[in-house]
């Protein structure tokens, strides 16, 4: 949402003045907890849920502004100011991001408590309240921001926490290779981004960075629209990265390396959604791009909806299936965005309700994980008797992801597939099988994990009330929240969320119908193939493309064969080599010259300067050794010389005169 | 009346004498006497300007000289005594160890 098309409400009242607090609470209890965690009591991770629980309670503040029908409000502050261009720091609240402060602080509230079962004893768990913490405070950032600088730092400080927290147990290599493939693969698509916003400040002929009036003036026919088109897509680029779409999409498998917290929090409901939100936010760039770029995203979300979809079905990891599940999900927000202004409220719609069952799916497999010590379901099974909790929230979850009514994920899959069959064909059929499989793959999951007997080992038991408190708050918010954009009840999102306009949401029954039975047929062939346990998954009847499955498509290894090797073999030799002989050898050089310069200049020193001074001094010495003699300390030859003195003294002016 | 000639002529013998004996002499004490010598026969040429120019600054001057010169012998055989203590000799020729 921009600045253009709505009135501004300068004199805005009450809360929503003081949004960027919500931001600025965990920045501040990031410090103190960073300063002070380690001697307190709740070894600091009371100040990181404090701030997150008054933060909450003022998102629900300035949302409860949108629902009293308020308008946006925009503040800004000059931060510093190169020629014509203004840099502001500043918020820019709409509805959009009063629902994005919602997800953020709620999720983070939950995870935040969660954390404080799941990473108990652990050795860094101070650090790990901090990253967290900043980690909100950037998201948050990113929320608010009302200027690109502003947006682009707290999309940086996200990924630099998103590295730390992967990262977190580095002692195993497994982890900091992790860490590092997420760190660059999502830079590669930073980088375009970045550029991005150079081009859209460009555009507007350096004027202005603020997101409001850079929509102004693309909205404006004299904009170039080749600029404009060159923008939007290397804006794409960053969602690619950060919301993992196909081709930069092979991190978010292997950032489950991560505390199952942080999977919840910033690899399923915040971060990797910042991307969707990007285009979201600036979606007056996309609709003023040249056609074709709305049509690229439109590909590259139906390809990573259907690829990342199809890898679910083989994971055993469980967090695995999670993560390409999350993909599949991103994927469905990105095609949609291609759909116009109808597709990306539909696609906010569908993160919103997203955040939350994904974050439950994902805290009740890190209480699974917590329990059985395992990430693998081949470890699990028969968990329903021993987690009850665990398991009727998971499954609650599960149902959601499905799309099942009435839950969260039926309401925002059905808004997109409504607004999905108005547009492409394929795209809408795509949608469909995705829907399907999801359906299956999920069932296979909860199957998996909590039907049939127990193959670990131990004795697995429910986990601790702050675990399985934040998994009831959540499951709560999925199955509530997608009333929220129940046609039947007014879809009330939609007034909060929109582009423009407000806009009519239809509810199609032959939609939804079709959508409930495809979910409802894959899950019933999940119950089926997986009811009773089986020591080979029935999916290897696949046969070849199984194995294709197993390597990812062998998109990873291209990766590191086609890319990685020789960049680091090659390249990097070369570069060595450049750097020992040539520049080295002109530094050497330089050197050389340096010493022999030195030498002359030492000579001159040595030999001129200090045998002036030596000359003086033995010239000295040797007239005094001369002149000594005179001092005999025989008084009576002094007073011979007085009287000389005297007499030749007479002599003389006698004689003058 | 003694013509002033003279008195310069008597003078100057007086101060010769006076230098010989500073310059020849080698006991400490014939040289301070020597000094004085050579004190008086500055004294003399003062009495004996003023006698000619009557004027009275001449004679007053030699009184002052007089004094002075009875104070700086005092401080002269003052140091030929501690000479004399620590060296057991006052001959000027073996004070010489304030030298090169």
């Amino acid at each position: 949402m921009v600045a253009s098309a709505v009135e501004v409400t300068e004199a805005a009242t009450g809360i929503i003045r003081y949004t960027w607090l919500i931001a600025f609470l965990p920045v501040v209890s990031a410090a103190l907890i960073l300063f002070f965690g380690r001697r307190t009591p709740s070894k600091g991770s009371v100040y990181g849920i404090a701030a997150l629980a008054a933060g909450f309670v003022m998102s629900l503040l300035v949302l409860l502004h949108f629902v009293q029908g308020g308008g946006p409000h925009e503040a800004t502050a000059q931060w510093f100011q190169i020629g014509p261009l203004h840099l502001e720091l500043g918020q820019y609240v709409d509805g959009l991001t009063a629902v994005m402060l919602i997800v953020v602080t709620g999720v983070s509230l939950c995870v935040h408590v969660y954390s404080l079962g799941y990473m108990h004893g652990d050795v860094r768990f101070t650090w790990f309240y901090f990253v967290l913490s900043m980690f909100t405070a950037a998201m948050l950032n990113v929320v608010i921001a009302g200027n690109l600088f502003q947006l682009l730092i707290g999309w940086e400080v996200m990924g630099v926490c998103s590295y730390l927290l992967i990262g977190h147990w580095y002692e195993e290599k497994v982890n900091s290779s992790a860490a590092i493939k997420a760190f660059i693969t999502t830079r590669v698509g930073d980088i375009p981004f970045m550029f991005g916003i150079f081009a859209l400040i460009f555009a507007t002929g350096l004027t202005t960075t603020n997101i409001g009036h850079v929509g102004e003036i693309v909205a404006d026919p004299g904009t170039s629209k080749v600029l404009v088109s060159a923008a939007a897509l290397l804006l794409f680029g960053g969602t690619i990265g950060k919301s993992a779409q196909f081709p930069l999409h092979v991190w978010l498998p292997d950032a489950m390396a991560g505390p199952t917290p942080v999977s919840a929090l910033i690899h399923a409901a915040t971060m990797v959604a910042a991307g969707v939100y990007l285009v979201g936010r600036l979606y007056i760039v996309f609709i003023h791009a040249d056609v074709q770029v709305l049509q690229f995203i439109g590909v590259i979300g139906a390809i990573t909806m259907l690829g990342a979809a199809i890898l679910a079905l083989i994971q055993d990891d469980i967090k695995r299936v999670l993560a390409y599940s999350t993909l599949s999900q991103l994927a469905y927000m990105v095609a949609l965005m291609s759909a116009g202004e109808a597709g990306r409220n539909a696609a906010f719609f569908h993160l919103f309700t997203h955040a939350f069952f994904k974050a439950l799916l994902f805290l009740g497999a890190g209480s699974v994980i917590h329990a059985v010590h395992s990430n693998n379901m081949s470890d699990m099974g028969g968990l329903k008797k021993h987690m009850p909790t665990t398991f009727w929230t998971f499954l609650l979850g599960s149902l959601a992801l499905a799309g099942i009514p009435p839950l969260a994920g039926f309401w925002s899959k059905d808004e997109l597939l409504v607004v999905a069959k108005d547009g492409h064909p394929l795209l809408f059929a795509i949608m469909l099988t995705s829907a399907l499989l999801t359906a299956f793959y999920t069932i296979r999951m909860v199957m998996l994990t909590f039907a049939g007997k127990y193959r670990g080992h131990g004795h697995p038991h429910e986990s601790p009330v702050t675990m399985t408190g934040p998994l009831v708050a959540l499951a709560a918010a999925t199955a509530g929240v997608g009333f929220l954009g129940a046609p039947q009840l007014k879809a009330v999102f939609f007034d909060w969320v929109y582009f423009e306009e407000p806009e009519a949401i239809h509810f199609v029954a032959s939609v939804a119908f079709t959508g409930t039975l495809v979910a409802l047929v894959g899950a019933a062939a999940g119950y089926m193939l997986y009811r009773e346990h089986k020591e080979r998954d029935p999916l290897r009847a696949m046969g070849p493309l199984w194995n294709v499955l197993e390597n990812r498509y062998y998109i990873d290894a291209f990766y590191m064969k086609g890319i990685i090797y020789p960049v680091r073999d090659k390249l990097s030799a070369a570069v060595y080599w450049t750097n020992q002989n040539i520049l080295d050898g002109m530094v050497n050089g330089g050197a050389a010259l340096a010493r022999g310069l030195s030498h002359v200049v030492m000579a001159f020193d040595r030999y001129v300067i200090d045998g002036i001074v030596n000359g003086a001094g033995t010239i000295a010495g040797a007239t005094g050794g001369l002149l000594k003699h005179l001092q005999s300390g025989n008084v009576q030859r002094y007073a011979a010389f007085l009287f000389a003195g005297v007499i030749a003294l007479v002599i003389v002016f006698t004689r003058i005169a | 009346m003694i013509r002033l000639p003279m008195i310069l002529f008597f003078s100057a013998f007086l101060f010769s004498c006076g230098v010989y004996g500073v310059l020849a002499r080698r006991n400490a004490v014939m040289v301070l006497m020597s000094i004085e010598l050579m004190l008086n026969a500055v004294n003399v040429n003062l009495v004996g300007f003023g006698a000619a120019l009557h004027d009275i600054t001449g004679q007053v001057f030699a009184l002052f000289i007089v004094a002075v010169a009875a104070a700086e012998v005092g401080i002269g055989l003052a140091i030929v005594i501690l000479l004399f203590r620590s060296r057991g000799s006052i001959n000027v020729d073996e004070v010489n160890l304030l030298k090169w």
